[in-house]
């Protein structure tokens, strides 16, 4: 992966996977105590204790096309080689929620990249599924809830041409709002 | 901040626009892979251009998601087409440029944009 946004799709498209219909991503940039930190919860499926301990293996995999599982152990490997921390809690019928931590200015932390670009791309292509995102710079911050926006739209669709080149500006427009463009 | 009343005007505009959406049987699939192998390749601005392309066309026939790993790690970014009574048409190594041919070429005009087929592509 070339960028820490990408990563944030792919687990997220676990959480799809795993028949969520509620997913939230936190993002959390904080220069005081030097970290960026990025949350991915859902109420999906979840894990037995058995696949929990495999899946940072990236010899493990539940699907059957191939014999890899990378999506997981490259996140972890990505937050562990900046100093930082890597968890995963998950209970079966309840959900995931997966907890990286980055050191901000560690000379390997990737950089953030198209987070606006990924949440998108969530919602436009899973319009069954509520997201929740949380972007937050030093204290400031914004959310973009799907619960929010539908009960709005009534039986207008996410992915309408309208409305989603409204989700686009309106990802654009509050981050811009709350870093000043200055992208981690 | 960009206020939810904009998104309120939109609704007010297209209630009773709705319900233009086929799923008829003439139905075209546009399927991108969005696994670990596909989003590391570059499929997310690959999927993004197809919706996109594919709402501003207005090619309401045409539905555009998303799959996991089909086992050609190595072709990523892969697009299926899928389109009843006929093959399924497989691009491969795909970019936001070569989508937008398959729509105009593909989707629009029916016209398969061989050179980026996974036949010609590995021969």
């Amino acid at each position: 992966m070339t960028e820490l946004s990408l990563n944030v799709l792919d687990v997220a498209n676990n959480s799809v996977r795993a028949m969520a219909d509620f997913i939230e991503i936190f993002i959390r940039i904080h220069r005081e105590s030097d970290n960026l930190m990025i949350i991915i919860t859902d109420n999906g499926c979840g894990m037995t204790g058995e696949q929990l301990a495999k899946v940072e293996d990236p010899f493990f995999t539940t699907r059957t096309t191939r014999g890899v599982g990378l999506g997981i152990p490259f996140f972890k490997q990505a937050a562990i080689n900046t100093g930082g921390s890597f968890t995963i809690e998950s209970s079966v019928g309840k959900g995931t929620k997966v907890t990286a931590v980055f050191g901000l200015s560690h000379i390997d932390r990737m950089p953030l990249g198209d987070m606006n670009s990924t949440i998108y791309t969530l919602i436009t292509i899973n319009t069954h599924i509520n997201f929740l995102y949380t972007y937050e710079n030093d204290g400031k911050r914004f959310h973009l809830d799907t619960r929010e926006f539908r009960s709005i739209l009534g039986d207008v669709p996410l992915d309408a041409p309208q409305v989603s080149a409204y989700i686009k500006d309106y990802l654009d427009e509050n981050q811009k709002e709350v870093d000043n463009g200055y992208y981690v | 901040m960009k206020s939810l009343e904009e998104l309120k005007a939109i609704r007010e505009k297209m209630q009773g626009q709705m319900g233009l959406r086929s799923e008829s049987s003439d139905q075209i699939r546009v399927v991108v892979g969005m696994a670990t192998c596909g989003i590391a390749s570059g499929a997310r601005p690959v999927l993004n251009t197809l919706s996109e392309a594919v709402q501003a066309k207005g090619l309401t026939n045409v539905a555009v998601t998303q799959t996991g790993c089909i086992g050609l790690c190595q072709y990523e970014p892969i697009v299926e087409i899928m389109e009843p009574g006929k093959d399924k048409v497989t691009y491969v190594k795909m970019t936001a440029e070569k989508a937008l041919e398959v729509v105009e070429h593909h989707l629009i005009r029916g016209q398969i944009v061989k050179k980026y087929t996974i036949a010609e592509m590995i021969g």
